[in-house]
């Protein structure tokens, strides 16, 4: 059983005046078949969490191990990461003008499955995730994210989810910007790969509204680059009610 | 694409209405070398070019020695003839620019004359091979498709030479010629050329560019049309490495009424020092209305160090026009792109050659010839491939 075991994670990034300390000790274990929510308020270093683990290279861990099944994912590049079943679901996705979605899809599905899907069944496997997921089947012939809106961009993330299979998918923000059809579109997107049990999910999210859709086993509360609470998913409904103002206090004395 | 303009990289530009053009260069067009004087370097057509890499083209201290090899291979129903400097065929379609295509006009002693004779419409290009083994030359080549003809030229250029050249292409009314010319020199190459378009009365040009090669390589396509209905395409690509220096300068001169042009030139660059120009000059004249134009020049800064100046002018003698415009941007390689790509698995050369693959994609299915795709395609994969 696929195991993300991070430890003591530090992060820095460059900032003006030299380098800015952003996460400062995570310690969090992802298996997979189960479901993390990792909620905070904006600023507390949740981005920085997830694209530290896919490889940015914008970001230095400074300390602290991240390994996947006991390989040491560190030392990994940003490809060799993503081959070794780390999906990273991204807040922004980017726009790659001149590389159709189709081009795109199969080139990834041939690098992580370590050979090329057989056309006629590929075709028929991407047709269908895209009707799942309410994607008009003209976007396979668009540029990656081009002109996208923010709904389209986001199902866009979650078909390269269902086609890539990850063992752990980190799934930044995929709620936000989104309105009540897509958010419900995108989330039984996410369900249907957890339902496999085949992949650990890292959900990270700002607001409790994707919880609706998307029931966690365990919710951690993230502020000031660290994890300061963690529970089951009762833990979400105090945020619900609360907010984040009690763990702010406490993140920012720490 | 970002957007965002690489240091070092000047993309000007202007629409200007009613300015006499060849106020800008240093003397009026003439065949005989004698009538330009040697550049210094600030002359507006010289700015940006590097004479001390021009191999004595620009002040008469280069000697022909013969170490250029022009091969022509034509299918039937074509004429292909070595003529001398008296031929009366030669210089029709306009005079030399400036003073290194005067000097190779001066200079020259045989030139190769291709003639399509009208009516007569091929399916095999014509093949011209230009092999430089290492020598120095002067050439000059004229391509002449009667009325009504079609034809498609590719010009090669291999090997390791300084050339200075003219090719005049003469196309008869109604005629259509594709001329494609592949700049794959090896790297010490230095390649100066003219080539001047004469288009008849409705008649079709379409220009293929493609430059890879080089150690200074510097074409100035030029379009004249000699009757109403003229269209001209001048399709580019280049790909500019570490150290080189290739210039393309375009100037399309509608001067008379009812003629299309359609500029497209895209190009990437990579490596220390690496130098991509790019001029567009189009000149709609008073008595052109009717005329409709548009030019477009990108550029792909793939890593540091690599410069690009890209120059869109557009003048405008009278508004009786059916449309003008220019595009030009120089955008660079987004590292966010790569890392997108790699987080889907893909490897980072994987990464950059689909990027850049799709850069120049657009580009080439527009030009329309399947034949060249996957040999264009596959030439810049080598790009890639010998510098990442
Ligand atoms: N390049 C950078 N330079 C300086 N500060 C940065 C940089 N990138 C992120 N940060 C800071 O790191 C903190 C965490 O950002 P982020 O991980 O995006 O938070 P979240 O995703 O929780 O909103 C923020 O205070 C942000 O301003
Ligand atoms: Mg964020």
């Amino acid at each position: 059983m696929a195991t993300l075991e991070i430890h003591d994670l530090h992060v820095s990034v460059e900032a003006e005046g030299g380098p800015r300390e952003i996460l400062r000790g995570v310690d969090l274990t992802v298996k997979q078949g189960e479901t993390h929510a990792i909620m905070g308020p904006n600023g507390s270093g949740k981005s920085t969490l997830a694209y530290s683990l896919a490889g940015h290279p914008k970001y230095t861990v400074t300390g602290g191990t991240v390994t996947l099944d006991g390989e040491n994912v560190l030392d990994m590049t940003v490809d060799e990461r993503a081959r070794a079943g780390v999906f990273l679901a991204m807040q922004y996705p980017v726009e790659v003008p001149g590389v159709s979605v189709s081009n795109f899809l199969r080139t990834s599905a041939t690098a992580i499955r370590g050979e090329a899907p057989k056309l006629r069944t590929w075709v028929k496997e991407v047709k269908e995730a895209m009707q799942r997921l309410q994607i008009d089947p003209a976007f396979a012939e668009r540029n990656v994210n081009e002109g996208f809106s923010g709904g389209e961009k986001k199902r866009h993330e979650i078909l390269q989810l269902e086609l890539l299979k990850p063992k752990i998918a980190i799934l930044d923000e995929t709620d936000s910007g989104l309105d009540v059809d897509a958010l419900r579109v995108v989330s039984e997107g996410v369900n249907r790969v957890a339902e496999s049990g085949e992949v650990g999910t890292l959900l990270i999210t700002h607001y409790t509204r994707i919880l609706r859709y998307i029931k966690p086993d365990h919710v951690h509360v993230f502020s000031a680059g660290r994890i300061v609470e963690s529970g089951g998913p009762e833990l979400a409904d105090t945020l619900e009610n609360e907010g984040y103002e009690s763990y702010v206090k406490g993140g920012a004395s720490a | 694409m970002a957007e965002t303009i690489p240091a070092g990289a000047t993309t000007e530009g202007a629409i200007q209405v009613g300015h006499p053009r060849d106020a800008r260069v240093s003397a009026p067009a003439s065949y005989d070398v004698a009538d330009f004087p040697v550049p210094h370097g600030r002359e507006e057509e010289w700015r940006f070019t590097p004479l001390e890499r021009l191999r004595g083209l620009h002040d008469g201290t280069a000697v022909a020695d013969g170490g250029v090899k022009v091969e022509v291979t034509a299918p039937q129903g074509v004429t292909v003839e070595t003529v001398g400097r008296d031929d009366a065929r030669l210089g029709k379609a306009g005079k030399p620019v400036d003073r290194v295509a005067a000097q190779a006009y001066s200079s020259f002693e045989k030139a190769s004359l291709v003639s399509v004779p009208k009516d007569t419409v091929l399916t095999e290009p014509v093949r011209i091979a230009v092999h430089g083994a290492g020598g120095t030359a002067y050439g000059h080549q004229v391509i002449e498709v009667g009325a009504f003809a079609e034809a498609v030229v590719v010009i090669d250029h291999t090997g390791d030479a300084v050339l200075a050249a003219n090719v005049e292409y003469v196309i008869g009314d109604g005629a259509k010629l594709t001329v494609v010319s592949v700049q794959d020199w090896d790297d010490k190459a230095v390649h100066i050329a003219q080539h001047t378009a004469l288009v008849g009365r409705d008649a079709s040009f379409k220009s293929v560019i493609v430059t890879l090669g080089g150690d200074l390589v510097r074409l100035s396509p030029r379009v004249i049309y000699g009757a109403p209905g003229g269209e001209a395409d001048l399709y580019g690509l280049y790909f500019t490495d570490k150290g080189q220096h290739q210039e393309h300068r375009l100037f399309i001169d509608h001067d008379t009424p009812h003629c299309r042009s359609n500029v497209a030139y895209k190009g990437a660059l990579q490596g220390q020092d690496a130098h991509a120009v790019w001029i567009g000059d189009v000149l709609i004249r008073a008595e052109a209305e009717g005329t409709d134009t548009y030019e477009l020049n990108r550029n792909l800064v793939l890593t540091d160090g690599a410069r690009v100046d890209s120059v869109p002018n557009l003048e405008i003698e009278t508004g009786e026009i059916v449309g003008a415009g220019h595009a030009s941007a120089t955008g660079r390689f987004d590292d966010e792109q790569l890392f997108y790509l790699m987080a889907r698995g893909i490897p980072e050369g994987e990464a950059r050659r689909l990027v850049v693959r799709g850069f120049f994609g657009e580009l080439i299915q527009q030009i329309g010839l399947p034949e060249l795709e996957e040999r264009l395609m596959a030439k810049i994969d080598a790009e890639l491939e010998a510098s990442v």
